[in-house]
């Protein structure tokens, strides 16, 4: 189908004058070099931020002030989600995206390739800003990082330290970036599919990444306006959310969440997308109820957007505000049960194997479902009353973006690595991993739920004697969760690094789809000569 | 060496199993708003691990049987096809739309309609005030007012002394309810937003400043019960314990009767003169319970959030402009009007003219601030009636 472009290391050394060494990494518009860049970004970032939580949970370990002082646990919590969020989750999606939607749509670039340079390069600045205040405290300069939890909720960030700003900062140029990503991929999925490719037909990992990235398009600028109204408030004698002023504190959480609730889907809705794709591999047969799961994505997507208030049910909100958000957020389980019935249903009667990414992508399942579930029972006010703000909260939302978005996020690398290095990966490491990370998290995030059942507020850093016990437990858990991580890094050098048995076109028996015909590794180019679908 | 850590944290954690008192589920309900709140908690979470068994059971099974290892077939449908198949796919959904809107729903609705029914019927208000570390508690009909604030000693939090039984849940002064009446709580706040919980009320309801919200409390058992701030509100968020002390109808009576007394002495403190002594030990004590937290107990802040007192220029400055008015941005403006948009609040609304008198007498006079002047509780409150 496509010749010539090939050589043995997949790089392309026939006339493309592209430089070497670290130019040629600040330069390249190529959206594999992109989509590395933003792997390897992600990988990092998620051991940057895995770091100040062990810190954390080292805290947390027993009761009494041992390692640090409130203020400083306060900004590594709050780092620890920005950068969990925006500088782990969500760049390891959009190098998902760069690798991934080219060769799967068969075309030979992503459309916008200044653009998906610069949408990467904006990344590692964003993550400085973010946690350079750290460093500025230790040379006497402002009083550390953002220290009001992810969630910047005003007044406590109109009178924080410099760190907001920094935060503040960070988010916008952050926003930046997941815009330029965003528009990016929609253009290249509306305008480079290969001919044949109707919408109908379209991977349902793109799908996953196109309600994505209308989301993001959507939201993203209500969150840099909520900011940026905070940053006048503090500096520019603004009183948005000072009632003194005329301004109103709640008004800053109905904006942060009209972001911050789609901001969960816009993290989950490409693993959603993936997973289909490796159930199906795994399983030897056709994924199941594909029109369902795109309708699936949309429904989501849209009712997103309608659900933010139920982050804020004790707030004070008026009755029929508070039925038709309870209402309504429960009505999300409806789209979401769509798409657990066909991952089931597509497993059902294959002819299944359990390689490392079938496992995560199991795994995933399961655990994603007690977060589902959860998040059901949390959308009824009443109750909300009791879990809201507790530790409760916390595991429902680590199950959802650990086990959701972290673990997915795995089952995608382990499926795609060898297309992507052309190496096979350590299936032992990789199942050590994945029974290690499965049983150290669920040791971690458990006994979580007990304790706020029993009355422990989250973002405390220290706690009455009762929630001892539960607390060294999670941390115990949470050491040998984080560790385990040190396997998974691993087994992704070995492959970059060439060693392990070289991968075949299609790595997978089972794989159907365009990337599987390219070899592995892709040629520079992906698809020169764009394939026709039938 | 590495092993020795080991075993000591082995045994920790073996001796803490040992006596542990693991608690599963929210703590005994004492409101007919707990009783309900965790009546349907039980029935969601045996519904969900319905669900959850029933899901996951079918996953499992076919994660047994269709393995390629025990040599299934794959099949090749994507879809349901024909009636059966698609009446059989869409049987799930019609149960799961059951179980939200009506098993779920429908008691959902009952519990919010409950739980927002602050105004009828209720036998008294107290209002809560949510700040920079603690809980002000005000009884609007009886004129009573008090601050509540944590008591555990700072030593117990760094481990140099062994943890009392309520370790950070014991305050001085608890908020004082009467039993079997229907109590609605007034919340708001004056820095920034802190959130009232009590885990055995079954309410948790947000105080923000510049705002009133409401809620309310029906409690059927005397006895004390503690709850915690739920809103991440600074670097104290963790030590503003809530303690309610519910005591039956005439043992309520004789408390508020007595605190009545007890105020109204100490606001017939303001009329009169004080010595300066006087002064800076009432002072010593506002200080420690009221700014140290912030200012230190040194006076030596915590800068650059929190400024040091000792040698501060606003503290060393004069006290009151020539004719007797604060001096704008001096040390009794600061103190009775606070610092917009920083956590130096107003404790014109939180302190009696006593308590400022003798704090501001005291910071002026102590870590090596030496002015030698004082100022009485009759002038503050001079000033006070004055910006009326
Ligand atoms: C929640 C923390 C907090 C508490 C509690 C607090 N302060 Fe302050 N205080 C501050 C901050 C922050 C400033 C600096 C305001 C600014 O930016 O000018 C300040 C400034 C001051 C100043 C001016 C000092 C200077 O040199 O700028 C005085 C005087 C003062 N406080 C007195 C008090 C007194 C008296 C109390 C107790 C009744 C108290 N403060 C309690 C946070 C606090
Ligand atoms: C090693 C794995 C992880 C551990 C052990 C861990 C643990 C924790 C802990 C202990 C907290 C603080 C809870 C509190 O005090 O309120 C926290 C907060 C949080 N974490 Fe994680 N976490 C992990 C991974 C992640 C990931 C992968 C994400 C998202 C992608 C994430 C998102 C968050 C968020 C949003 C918060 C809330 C922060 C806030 O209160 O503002 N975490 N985590
Ligand atoms: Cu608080
Ligand atoms: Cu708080």
């Amino acid at each position: 189908m496509n010749t010539a472009t090939t050589t043995a290391n997949g790089h392309a050394p026939h006339g493309e004058h592209h430089p070497a060494g670290l130019l040629r990494w600040l330069t390249t518009t190529n959206h594999k070099d992109i989509g590395t860049m933003y792997l390897t970004f992600a990988l990092v970032m998620f051991f940057v931020g895995g770091a100040m939580i062990l810190a954390v949970r080292a805290e947390l370990f027993q009761p009494g002030m041992q390692l640090m002082q409130p203020e400083f646990f306060n900004q590594l919590i709050g780092v620890h989600a920005l950068v969990m969020i925006f500088a782990a989750l969500m760049p390891a999606a959009t190098g998902f995206a760069n690798w991934q939607i080219p060769l799967m749509i068969g075309a030979p670039d992503m459309a916008l390739p200044r653009l998906n340079n610069w949408g990467f390069w904006l990344l590692p600045p964003a993550a400085l800003l973010l946690t350079m205040p750290f460093v500025l405290a230790l040379f006497g300069i402002g009083d550390g990082a953002i220290a009001t939890g992810w969630t910047f909720y005003a007044p406590l960030s109109v009178q924080g330290g410099i760190g907001v700003d920094f935060a503040i900062f960070a988010v916008h140029i952050l926003g930046i970036s997941s815009i330029l990503g965003s528009i990016n991929i929609i253009v290249t999925i509306f305008n480079m599919r290969a001919p044949g490719m109707t919408m109908m037909k379209l991977p349902l990992f793109c799908w996953g990444w196109l309600i994505t990235a209308f989301l993001l398009i959507a939201t993203i600028p209500v969150l840099a306006g909520a900011v940026t109204m905070l940053l006048t408030d503090r500096h520019f004698g603004t009183h948005f959310f000072t009632a003194a002023g005329g301004g109103d504190p709640i008004l800053f959480q109905h904006l942060f969440w009209f972001f911050g609730h789609p901001e969960v889907y816009i993290l989950l809705l490409p693993v959603w997308g993936l997973m289909p794709h490796v159930l199906a591999t795994f399983s030897r047969k056709p994924v199941y109820g594909y029109k369902a799961q795109v309708y699936g994505f949309v429904a989501i997507g849209i009712l997103s957007v309608v659900v933010w208030a139920h982050h804020f049910f004790t707030a004070g909100l008026p009755v029929p505000a508070l039925l038709y958000f309870m209402y309504s957020t429960m009505s999300i389980s409806l789209p979401l049960a769509v798409l657990f019935f066909c991952w089931i249903a597509t497993m059902w009667r294959g002819a299944m194997s359990f390689e490392t990414p079938m496992l995560f992508a199991t795994g995933f399942i399961v655990l994603f479902g007690i977060a589902g579930l959860t998040g059901l029972v949390l959308a009824d006010v009443a109750a909300d009353a009791q879990y809201h703000h507790s530790y409760f909260v916390v595991a429902h939302f680590h199950y959802a973006l650990f086990a959701g978005g972290i673990m997915g996020v795995m089952t995608g690398v382990y499926y795609w690595l060898p297309k992507w290095t052309g190496r096979m990966y350590s299936e032992t490491l990789g199942k050590w991993h994945f029974w290690l990370t499965v049983l150290s998290f669920n040791l971690t995030f458990m006994p979580q739920f007990f304790l706020g059942l029993a009355g422990m507020p989250r973002r405390i850093p220290d706690y009455a004697l009762q929630f001892a016990e539960f607390n060294a437990i999670s941390t115990v858990g949470a050491f040998i969760l984080g560790i385990s991580q040190l396997l998974f890094a691993w087994n992704i050098v070995q492959c970059v690094c060439g060693r392990g048995a070289p991968a075949e076109s299609r790595a997978w028996e089972g794989a159907e789809g365009l990337e599987w015909e390219l070899s592995s590794p892709p040629p520079h180019h992906s698809w020169e000569i764009q394939p026709r679908v039938k | 060496m590495k092993r020795r850590a080991a075993l000591v944290v082995l045994s920790c954690a073996a001796s803490s199993m040992a006596h542990a008192d693991f608690q599963w589920n929210f703590p005994t309900p004492v409101t007919p708003i707990a009783r309900d709140t965790l009546a349907i908690h039980n029935e969601f979470m045996l519904i969900i691990t319905a669900l959850f068994v029933a899901v996951f059971a079918i996953m499992i099974y076919s994660m047994v049987r269709h393995r390629k290892s025990v040599g299934h077939e794959p099949a090749k449908f994507s879809g349901p096809t024909g009636a059966v198949q698609w009446f059989w796919a869409l049987v799930p959904f019609a149960i799961l739309l059951f179980i939200d809107f009506v098993l779920m729903g429908i008691p959902a609705f009952h519990a919010v309609i409950e739980m927002e029914d602050t105004k009828t019927k209720a036998d008294m208000v107290v209002k809560v005030t949510g700040l920079q570390w603690k809980w002000q508690y005000e009884y609007p009909d009886d004129g009573i007012r008090f601050m509540s604030n944590l008591t555990t000693p700072p030593e117990q939090i760094a481990g140099a002394t062994a943890k009392g039984e309520n370790y950070l849940l014991e305050v001085d002064n608890p908020l004082v309810l009467p039993v079997g009446k229907k109590v609605r709580v007034l919340l708001t706040a004056t820095d920034v937003i802190h959130t009232w919980w009590v885990p055995q009320f079954g309410v948790k309801r947000d105080a923000i400043p510049g705002f009133i919200r409401e809620t309310w409390v029906k409690i059927e058992e005397p006895g004390t019960y503690r709850g915690q701030c739920a809103e991440l509100c600074g670097k104290g968020h963790g030590f503003m314990p809530v303690v309610v002390q519910a005591l039956p109808e005439a043992e309520y009576v004789a408390w508020r009767d007595a605190k009545k007394m007890e105020l109204a002495q100490a606001a017939a403190g303001a009329d009169r003169a004080w010595s300066k002594d006087e002064l800076m030990e009432r002072g010593k004590d506002v200080y420690a319970r009221q700014c140290a937290v912030c200012h230190q107990p040194e006076g030596q802040g915590l800068p650059p959030a929190f400024p040091p007192l000792a040698g501060s220029r606003i503290v060393n400055g004069p006290l009151l402009t020539m004719d007797g008015k604060p001096l704008p941005d001096g040390h009794v403006d600061r103190v009775l009007n606070g610092k917009d948009g920083t956590a130096m609040q107003a404790f014109r609304n939180t302190l009696d003219d006593v308590e400022l008198a003798a704090v501001i007498t005291f910071e002026r006079n102590s870590f090596g601030n030496k002015q030698g002047d004082m100022i009485q509780p009759a002038q503050i409150k001079a000033l006070r009636e004055e910006a009326k």
